[in-house]
């Protein structure tokens, strides 16, 4: 681990066992869909067949004639698409038209999960079937099929006349891109394209609710984020916020996809309807059909550079598959693309664009990983061009505290030198790589992270051990990462915290667990809690002290009189205090903004292809990232090298495949083949601490920067191992011997 | 179709229970049993998550019918802990973080314990293979095997000292 001027911390940069830990190598945790209630009913969803469809009917009398069916909804029972979020009801349940295959039409709730699957094929459809547009180029070509024909494209002078599967065109522009090039010495320009791709995670979508006469409505659900899942049911219901409970269970997994809520309102009408409690859960092709993937891209990019190395000049087209319904995909692309360089000219078009296929949703550091697809990999041609080592001449233009980020906004903090530097330096870096048909590409990536909104509470225990009262889903640690911050700022140690994840009755409001921010956002919260508990018990040690409250002092976890004359551990006084006196709960809530400084993140890959299969293989690979500072070193390793290997699958295996109607034809995991231990090596990590200002422990995001890099890692591994440029993913043995036969 | 009974010694306790002749041996774990440690990631044996010893084998629960374990002898994650007492490999996965949301890690643990169990002496190229049909999205699976490894040593200086 590489640090930079570290405060000395007890408990944080520990390895601790996660308090959630036993629970879950035991079995005991409880996901999704291992919540059972008495008289459950089971749900399930009716699917378009078809890609694009006009609904002319909808029968459902034969589905609710057969016995023990206990409700049937359908998208007239969700009403109108609520103002506030476009599309959202109609991607619950198609009203007047599928846009997608497996896009939902209708769910039954009966007594057993068998008599709820023969009903729903018991659902009679009358069908207009549309031709599906499903190349996001084709897409925005004049007269392609239109998804939408209300939609018009939202473009910086206005919406645009025409009808248009196009959603936005997004302009960002910085200098004069087009003046710049003619100055530039090397230039070098490509189109690259990247397809469709999904989360994967292991738990499919599970949801369970029971809607009280009272109007009090209980939800359980594996989301990434239950205040967010409330509100969004709220409004799909048109039912208060505050009669809504969502209860997050454990999840297994989520990378974004479990942002959304796709069953949580369907299961609360089938129980309104049947008075019953019920339970819906996804199987994989209703995940891979049924939920959003990340967009598959088309993206023309061009990088010039004066012959001194220095960059001048970009220029990128982006153009972003949202799916079925607009997303905000290729705006995130915009942010990302440049940020780890001073490049004083930058020209962007980003597309948002509507094909026949999910309503795509956010993938760990969304729209970032094509993007550097592209950028990257014409970095390592210009360095060719210019015959410079890559990483210096990424060194020579990296991003310095000031230097133009993310929407614009000065960098304050940027860790992209340090990785690099890091990288050069690495064992890996300094090693050689021998034997025929290998290749060694690196990477850089860049994620703006945010911060958003977070409350904790803090219970002090009569015993003087705390209760870490949190809203924030725990997807992969951070039950740890968080009480791990409790107990630094408490000066107690990490095993006197006992963290849970609570439901939104509990506690106050929290964000999703996504964009990097539990550990960050989460974890201010946390610890203004903390300092609030520390205020609390010095004002009520003042009297019994007979002192000042203001001559209370607190530091290193213990409560000092200011004269010396009296002193305690917090154990002590806790239990002094509060074993004796009434109880003590102190909150700590955050608005901690949008952005939160951003991560970087570095990789180094060798990899070799067989000349006679076109396969790739891994031979080694480093990552190198920059935490601010590693609460829990071990799972910042664990987020790395998890981004690492999704993007190995990216780079290497995962595609949406679909064939000319629209259909997914490898919608199992089996076909859709996401990395397994056989196709990767361990992967090394080099964790790099550039504090950040925005975090009182200086706490950056680390979730989504690691999955960056290695797309364009690869692809220029793969480039110096066969001489040819790998523009197009997946970089399948089909691919690879199609582009390299012959050479 | 009627349900039938299904006599079968699951984690040492013998279990006599109902089930449909249509549900899968994970089904009847988690709805008749109430052992919901067995997870269900893919329904069609590709992820293992559902992974349970049957008969000392290592099977896809959600592969097998739920009348084909009667008579069996059944092992589920629930069954790996001794009492209070980890497995060397639970204890290896808490203490290497070798997991991160969890949902497949019952299925790994019973399929690393059934490796080491029957191959003391595993390698990390053997562990891979092994190991191949268990399908984990948010390691990498750097951790895991390093937990894998780390509890065949620790059950081998165990077995050694006997």
């Amino acid at each position: 681990m590489v640090t930079t001027d570290k405060p000395a911390y007890k408990v944080i940069g520990t390895r601790p066992i996660r308090p959630d830990g036993i629970d879950k190598v035991t079995g005991r945790a409880v996901y999704g869909a291992d919540v059972n209630l008495p008289g459950m009913l089971y749900g399930h969803m009716k699917r378009s067949p078809h890609a694009h469809a006009i609904i002319k009917r909808i029968n459902t009398a034969k589905a609710e004639a057969l016995p023990g069916v206990r409700a049937v909804v359908t998208a007239l029972d969700l009403g109108p698409d609520p103002a506030a979020l476009p599309d959202l009801s109609k991607n619950i349940l198609a009203g007047d038209k599928a846009l997608y295959r497996g896009h939902a039409i209708a769910a039954v709730a009966a007594t057993t999960d068998l008599i709820a699957r023969q009903a729903a094929d018991l659902i009679e459809v009358e069908w207009e079937v549309l031709p599906p547009v499903l190349d996001v180029r084709e897409a925005m070509l004049p007269g392609a099929p239109l998804l939408n024909p209300n939609q018009h494209t939202r473009t910086p002078s206005g919406p645009s006349e025409n009808a248009s599967n196009v959603v936005a065109h997004a302009a960002v522009a910085f200098g004069d891109a087009d003046k710049a090039f003619a100055e530039c010495d090397a230039i070098v320009e490509r189109e690259f394209s990247t397809k469709m791709v999904h989360q994967g995670y292991i738990e499919p979508q599970s949801a369970t609710a029971v809607w009280n006469p009272d109007g009090q409505v209980t939800i359980w659900s594996c989301t990434q984020g239950a205040f967010p899942a409330r509100q969004n049911c709220s409004a799909i219901l048109g039912h208060p916020v505050s009669k809504i409970k969502v209860v997050p269970t454990e999840i297994g997994g989520g990378f974004g996809g479990k942002i959304a809520v796709y069953l949580e309102p369907v299961v609360a009408l089938l129980s309104r309807k049947s008075g019953k409690p019920v339970k819906m859960t996804m199987d994989r092709v209703d995940v891979f059909e049924g939920t959003g993937p990340t967009p598959g891209t088309s993206i023309r990019a061009k990088l010039g550079a004066t012959k001194d190395g220095k960059l001048r000049a970009l220029y990128a087209d982006l153009a972003y598959e949202n799916g079925a319904f607009a997303g905000s995909a290729a705006n995130y692309a915009t942010m990302c693309i440049a940020s780890g360089y001073d490049i004083e000219h930058v020209k962007l078009d980003a597309y948002d664009v509507l094909v026949n296929k999910p309503r795509t949703q956010d993938y760990r550091a969304p729209s970032a990983p094509a993007a550097a697809f592209a950028m990257e990999q014409l970095i390592d041609e210009l360095a060719i061009k210019l015959n410079m080592d890559v990483e210096q001449l990424r060194l020579q233009n990296s991003c310095k505290p000031g230097t133009r980020g993310p929407m614009g906004m000065p960098h304050q903090a940027p860790g992209h030198e340090e990785c690099l530097r890091q990288a050069i330096a690495s064992p890996h870096y300094n090693s050689p790589l021998e034997g025929p048909n290998r290749g060694r590409g690196t990477a850089s990536g860049f994620w703006f992270n945010v911060g958003l909104r977070s409350s904790a509470s803090v219970s002090v225990q009569p015993d003087g051990g705390v209760s870490l009262i949190l809203g924030s889903t725990d997807i992969g640690g951070t039950r740890a990462s968080l009480a791990m911050q409790l107990a630094e700022t408490l000066g107690i140690p990490y095993e006197e915290v006992t963290p849970t994840v609570v439901d939104t009755n509990s506690v106050g409001y929290n964000d999703v667990t996504a964009g990097s921010r539990v550990t960050f956002g989460s974890g201010m919260a946390t610890v203004e809690a903390g300092k609030n508990v520390i205020k609390e018990l010095s004002a009520r040690l003042a009297p019994t002290w007979q002192v000042p409250v203001e001559d209370v002092e607190f530091e290193g976890g213990v409560f000092k009189s200011k004269d010396g004359s009296k002193s305690g551990t917090f154990k002590e006084i806790a239990q002094a205090i509060v074993g004796r006196g009434p109880g003590l709960t102190a909150s700590g809530s955050v608005n901690a903004g949008f952005l939160q400084g951003g991560g970087f993140s570095h990789a180094i890959v060798d990899v070799e292809v067989d000349p006679e299969t076109g396969k790739v293989t891994i031979l080694r690979y480093t990552c190198i990232q920059d935490a601010g500072t590693a609460i829990h070193p071990s799972y910042v390793e664990g987020q790395m090298q998890g981004g690492a290997v999704q993007g190995i699958g990216w780079a290497l295996n995962e595609e949406y495949y679909y064939d000319d109607s629209g259909r997914m034809v490898n919608s199992s995991y089996l076909d859709y083949r996401i990395p397994t231990t056989l196709d990767v090596p361990m992967i090394d990590t080099i964790i790099v601490e550039v504090p950040n200002p925005l975090h009182p422990y200086g706490v950056r995001g680390v979730g989504e920067p690691g999955i960056v890099p290695p797309l364009a890692a690869i692809a220029n591994a793969v480039a110096h191992a066969t001489g040819v440029r790998q523009t197009q993913l997946p970089m399948n043995p089909r691919r690879i011997l199609e582009t390299t036969s012959g050479k | 179709m009627s349900k039938r009974i299904v006599s079968a010694t699951i984690n040492g306790e013998v279990n006599e229970f109902l089930v449909e002749p249509y549900h899968t041996l994970l089904e009847a774990l988690r709805n008749e049993l109430g052992l919901t440690g067995s997870k269900e990631g893919c329904g069609n044996g590709n992820c293992g998550a559902c992974n349970v010893v049957m008969n000392g084998q290592l099977v896809n629960s959600c592969c097998v019918l739920g009348v084909e374990a009667n008579g069996a002898t059944i092992t589920t994650i629930e069954g790996v802990a001794e009492g209070e007492q980890l497995h060397p490999l639970q204890q290896q996965f808490l203490e290497d973080a070798a997991l991160q949301c969890g949902i497949c890690t019952p299925g790994f643990i019973v399929a690393a314990k059934q490796l080491l169990e029957t191959e003391q002496d595993a390698d990390e190229e053997r562990m891979r293979h092994f190991l191949a049909g268990n399908l984990c999205r948010c390691t990498g699976y750097d951790k895991i095997i390093k937990a894998v490894i780390n509890a065949r040593d620790v059950m081998r200086s165990t077995a050694g000292a006997r």
